[in-house]
């Protein structure tokens, strides 16, 4: 693991300001890009063709990026192909190619560590029972098998005696959430599921049901495509939970499978916050110049955790703008952002093609 | 505190033998995925009527680590 992550993992999870990140942050994504600049030969090609070589970057914006899109195409390893252990895949869009993530041992337990350090932010440090909304389906049936299954499966382990909200057919398993409320029997428990999921097939059924889930911790996440088809923001959505169910410790996380691990968490104010290990730039789509705070743009995403492969700057296919900078709600410090939606499919091409034709 | 150790991981990996310990790691042998991960950690703490942190679940990559760990709670 390199130095700059051991620092940024040995503090209060969320807690490092803008300065003190940036300088850290810097290093640790140097390190990083010389690290697979000597270990990844097409991501040399790239930097060699399109940065004009791996130069140490002077400040966090001028690190190189990749187009997330590049994992989809190009096969992007910085370690011996028989050392990778896990190999992930995006869901990706209907008919699209996925991108695949190579990992070895330790970049495996690197990003189950980063991870855990930001759940066990708003969980606390013990394992809580865990209400997952979704099927066991989702993991148990190998004809469900998909990135939703792997995504319930890698955030279970941070839950106990888990119990199912939904049936296979994602009806509302009413007595199973019953059962599972009378066993935690007023102690706090653990939600998980992904956000549609969430509205849909859990609040849409279950909110006249007159379940008490005032002392759960709900930490939802996936694509806002089928909440922006019914007009649900994220301030209607912790609303509406909040009338019916009492749930008022609500979390969204943004995060994706070419940066597994590092995961923007909604923080007090219901802005999304980078973990100390990362970072959100926001990008100019025309010039790809950093945007001004307040200006919508590309999201770029910076992280220490991609040790196995080059994906430690990526530049997202999602817009954002960033409305806060250390505003220290509750200690919750760095960039407070938000994610407005996907960018629309031309604009990226120019960035795309020119880092294909560098290749 | 071994013996129990090694029943949960028979159950929990579907294992008909631990001839040798030394090849039980996770995500290296097909066994041993993030389900049966989680079936041995709950073996685990139905065995030895403790419950495990976040650290200890990630820690235990291998049948060594998972030794280490329940020595705690032995």
């Amino acid at each position: 693991m390199i130095a700059a992550l051991e620092t940024a993992m040995s503090q209060v999870p969320y807690s490092m300001a803008y300065d003190a990140r940036e300088a850290l942050l810097k290093d640790g994504l140097n390190a990083l890009t010389a690290q697979h600049y000597a270990a990844c030969e097409p991501y040399r090609r790239i930097i060699d063709g399109y940065w004009k070589g791996a130069t140490n970057a002077q400040s966090v914006d001028a690190v190189p990026y990749l187009p997330v899109s590049l994992f989809k195409t190009q096969k992007l390893m910085s370690v011996a192909p028989e050392a990778v252990r896990v190999t992930l895949t995006s869901s990706g869009t209907t008919g699209q190619a996925v991108s695949r993530i190579f990992m070895d041992a330790e970049a495996s337990s690197i990003q189950q560590r980063a991870l855990a350090s930001s759940l066990m932010h708003v969980l606390g440090k013990k394992r809580l029972p865990m209400l997952v909304i979704d099927t066991d389906a989702v993991f148990k049936d190998p004809r469900y098998m998909s990135a939703r299954g792997a995504g319930v499966l890698g955030i279970m382990r941070y839950g106990r005696n888990h119990a199912f909200a939904l049936t296979p057919n994602l009806q509302p398993d009413f007595d199973a959430v019953r059962a599972f409320l009378d066993d935690v029997n007023g102690e706090p428990f653990f939600m998980f599921g992904f956000t549609y999921l969430v509205w849909i097939n859990f609040y849409e059924q279950f909110r006249d049901a007159g379940l008490d889930l005032s002392n759960g911790i709900l930490i939802h996440s996936g694509g806002w495509k089928k909440m922006i088809e019914r007009a649900v923001d994220n301030i209607q959505f912790r609303s509406a939970l909040g009338q019916a169910f009492k749930l008022k410790k609500i979390h969204n996380f943004y995060g994706m499978v070419e940066q597994i691990g590092s995961i923007l968490l909604e923080g007090p104010d219901g802005l999304l916050y980078p973990p100390n290990f990362s970072d959100v730039i926001i990008r100019d789509p025309v010039t790809w110049e950093v945007a001004p705070n307040g200006t919508p743009g590309v999201v770029q995403t910076v992280s220490l955790l991609p040790h196995s492969y080059p994906g430690h700057s990526l530049l997202t296919e999602d817009l954002g703008v960033i409305e806060t900078v250390d505003a220290g709600i509750n200690g919750w410090m760095g960039k407070g952002v938000r994610i407005i939606g996907r960018v629309p499919k031309a604009e990226l091409r120019g960035c795309s093609d020119v880092i294909a034709a560098a290749a | 505190m071994n013996d129990k150790i090694d029943t949960v991981f028979l159950e929990a990996l579907g294992l008909d033998n631990l001839d040798d310990k030394s090849i039980l790691k996770y995500n290296e042998i097909e066994a041993w995925d993030s389900v049966a991960h989680m079936t041995l950690i709950a073996g685990l703490e139905d065995a030895f009527d403790c419950m495990l942190d976040m650290d200890d679940i990630i820690d235990m990559s291998s049948y060594d680590m998972a030794v280490k760990i329940m020595a705690k709670y032995a």
